[in-house]
């Protein structure tokens, strides 16, 4: 990929100045981005895999900047890095995982996944550096006016055309909720714990006793 | 300028990494979510990719939905890797092999 995009580039320097700016752009993060998750598959620490991750999330979001899609880069910054990530990293540093052993193996496979996935890489690559999806067929469009907003219009797309679907992904997310919940808690006995049901059908006949005293005469004025 | 094709490479690339990740990182179940992470911002790359150069917000609007599935599914999955741990006492993939017939 390297190779085929150094010619391009090169070419224009020399015409337009300001594309090139946008280019080196795009080429610092995507090799960023390889980078950082070729990392994440190989280091040998879960948390540096995990942070590791956050940077290839990150780069990606800088990309769909490029893009002009700036409410899904920062939805991504926040919601991966800032969310999902975290939780990953929570469940990683709560588990007592012997990395020695996990990492047992490991050259095992390394052949047969690095052949299906040069194949793979080769043949994708193929495809889409055949000229189909190359400038002259899709030229890159020339971007929206400075008052556009995209966040605006995703949400006028969203809560139109797609509002039945966006229901669905809040039914979703509460699925998801209630089985995470139910997935990890667990009872114990020796936990004290209060019982509503019972608090609630307490009457007052259970707890107080009004006892006749006599009254002791010294106090009296 | 930067053509599409360019783009859809760098998903391919990391189609291709998160796809070798999960071969090679056959004992870790932590690592293969994350692998599983990439798999989808792979295809996510494309959708805006291919969102912006067809001038379509629809590629965006269904990545909205894959971000949401995703953060359900990591959600659920790190739920069912805690439960395995404690019953297990490991997380390694070749342990789980109780349910074989």
């Amino acid at each position: 990929m390297r190779a085929q995009s150094r010619g391009p580039a090169k070419r224009m320097l020399s015409t337009a100045k300001t594309m090139t700016f946008l280019q080196l752009i795009f080429y610092i993060f995507a090799t960023v981005l390889v980078g950082a998750s070729l990392m994440v598959i190989t280091v040998r620490n879960p948390v540096r895999a995990a942070l590791f991750l956050v940077l290839a999330f990150f780069s990606a979001a800088c990309l769909w900047l490029t893009l002009e899609a700036e409410f899904l880069a920062i939805t991504l910054v926040l919601v991966y890095v800032g969310a999902v990530m975290v939780l990953f990293l929570f469940v990683i540093m709560m588990l007592d995982v012997n990395i020695a052993q996990m990492r047992a193996g490991f050259a095992r496979y390394l052949p047969l996944g690095l052949i299906v996935a040069v194949v793979m890489a080769g043949e994708l690559t193929l495809v889409m550096l055949s000229g189909e999806f190359g400038l002259d067929h899709a030229p890159r469009p020339v971007g929206q006016a400075a008052d556009y907003s995209n966040t605006r219009a995703l949400g006028e797309v969203i809560y139109t055309d797609y509002v039945f679907a966006f229901e669905l992904a809040a039914l979703i997310l509460l699925v998801a909720i209630i089985a995470a919940i139910s997935l990890t808690l667990r009872r114990r006995p020796q936990t004290r714990t209060q019982s509503p049901q019972k608090q609630v059908r307490v009457r007052k006949q259970d707890r107080l006793r009004v006892v006749q005293m006599p009254t002791s005469q010294q106090d009296k004025p | 300028m930067i053509p599409l094709s360019h783009y859809l490479v760098v998903g391919a690339l990391l189609f291709a990494i998160s796809v070798v990740g999960i071969f090679i990182n056959r004992k870790n179940l932590v690592i293969i979510l994350m692998a599983i992470e990439l798999l989808l911002l792979a295809a996510n790359m494309n959708f805006v990719a291919f969102s912006y150069y067809l001038g379509d917000l629809s590629g965006q609007v269904f990545v909205f939905f894959i971000l949401t599935v995703a953060a359900a599914e990591a959600a659920v999955g790190l739920a069912i890797l805690i439960v395995l741990f404690r019953t297990r006492r490991s997380i390694n993939v070749q342990d789980l092999d109780s349910l074989q017939g």
